[in-house]
């Protein structure tokens, strides 16, 4: 199989990269690049724990061919701090304890921002349907609802 | 395994047509990547039509609109106009998925997808929609419930790609919607669903009206007895009870883990009833 040559931004920088026409855009990011945020959990886009912001849609970057992704913009959890500051929803996560084993968290924070993005007040139930893509077998949910909560208030008074 | 893409539809149906091996068109991936990944399908030949001019757009047209066979389902439900025109079509393309497939999938997708189960499929066949296709000897125009000729086949002929679904301008005193039923609240597989779309007299009475259910056939089922039950009535009850028990009796279901043959011919009849009272209401009528 012959590679296909890709120029695309992630998190802002320019990337170029070759890939195999089947390759997935998770493949990619984790194997070729070493942006291993976002994590393969079922590869078959249910548990949205390889969650990405593709020109400014949330998608599962394991529904993706890395190829697609040229002359695109993809941001990745590597993207949403700024140096050693936490996004006001990494913040919140942590002070939640929103997590526990952590794999599906890189996952809920991106789908999280996009959703504050789309609608930075919503109800809790706006939350729940939001983040119904990602799955969390740790926490039952109600702690990361809570920090998305808590985050969108913090981020409406910034 | 070759990825390509095409920047005019011409020359996709070029590639397409030509392709020596098995070909996929690419649009959302949502099925197509899941199924490569099973093993399911392993195409030689990928093409990528989201680089082909106009087919990430939807456009109001002096016939109503056009939505591009790339368009992903997320963006039916942020146009205002189309929400406003055809909010069946809309609700139902919206329950395909997470926010995540909803930022890929496509209606064009779901359709030639061909699951007797797609959620977009009813609501579309009873707004009457229809696909235009792009093929080797030109340009034609079927109405949708032609595309799904049985579970994952289609009409389309080698060659031909779907490059829009069009959907007809509203009449005054329209209205459709689309249900489904499901074990849980979001994210499954319709068991059973329903799509009516209706347009009234000025008196409220029904003067057109088409009902289509999904999941209970081999194919999204187009019952105009059910239709009829409804043209030149109000929605009265003895009207409704006539379309629950159309349906039911239209219904050709298979018994499996989802749902048995009695339960999804009973909801069948349920759910175009509640169907038509939310498209009687949407449509104006008391």
């Amino acid at each position: 199989m012959a590679g296909v040559a890709v120029s695309t931004t992630i998190n802002g920088d320019n990337f170029e990269y070759l890939c195999q026409p089947d390759e997935t855009l998770l493949d990619v990011l984790r194997d070729r690049l070493g942006l291993t945020g976002a994590k393969e959990g079922c590869g078959t886009g249910d548990c949205g724990a390889c969650s990405i912001i593709l020109d400014d849609r949330l998608v599962c970057s394991c529904l993706v061919l890395g190829a697609e992704a040229e002359g695109r913009r993809v941001e990745t959890i590597e993207g949403m701090a700024h140096g050693d500051t936490l996004h006001p929803l990494q913040q919140k996560f942590l002070e939640h304890a929103a997590l526990q084993c952590g794999i599906c968290t890189p996952g809920f924070l991106i789908a999280a921002k996009d959703l504050l993005a789309k609608n930075p007040d919503p109800t809790e139930e706006e939350i729940r349907f939001g983040l119904a893509g990602n799955l969390c077998r740790c926490t039952g949910y109600d702690k990361i609802v809570r920090a998305v909560q808590d985050a969108a208030n913090v981020m409406k008074g910034a | 395994m070759r990825y390509i893409r095409p920047l005019s539809i011409e020359d996709a149906v070029g590639q397409l047509a030509g392709a020596a091996g098995p070909a996929a068109i690419l649009a959302g991936g949502s099925d197509l990547l899941v199924r490569m990944k099973g093993g399911f399908v392993e195409p030689e030949l990928i093409i990528d039509i989201k680089a082909i001019e106009g087919l990430s757009e939807i456009r109001e047209t002096a016939d109503g609109f056009s939505i591009g066979a790339a368009v992903p389902c997320a963006a039916l439900g942020e146009n205002a106009a189309l929400n406003k025109a055809w909010p069946g079509v809309v609700e139902a393309a919206k329950l395909i998925g997470s926010k995540q497939v909803q930022g890929r999938c496509t209606i064009t997708g779901n359709l030639c997808n061909a699951s007797p189960a797609a959620d977009s499929v009813p609501a579309l066949v009873a707004a009457g929609a229809r696909a235009l296709i792009a093929g080797p000897s030109g340009k034609r125009t079927v109405p949708v419930e032609a595309v799904p000729t049985g579970p994952g086949k289609t009409s389309l002929a080698k060659g031909e790609i779907i490059e829009a679904i069009l959907l007809d301008r509203r009449a005054p005193r329209s209205g459709d919607a689309y249900l489904r039923f499901i074990p849980r609240t979001e994210m499954d597989i319709a068991v059973v669903s329903a799509g009516v779309n209706l347009t009234l007299d000025e008196h409220g009475v029904v003067k057109s009206a088409r009902v289509a259910l999904g999941a209970v056939a081999a194919t999204v089922l187009l019952v105009e007895e059910a239709a009829e039950a409804l043209i030149g009535r109000k929605l009265d009850e003895a009207a409704l009870e006539r379309l629950a028990k159309v349906c039911a009796g239209a219904c050709r279901p298979i018994d499996d883990k989802r749902g048995t043959v009695e339960f999804r011919r009973k909801v069948a009849g349920v759910l175009a009833r509640r169907a038509a009272t939310t498209a009687y209401a949407r449509a104006g009528g008391k």
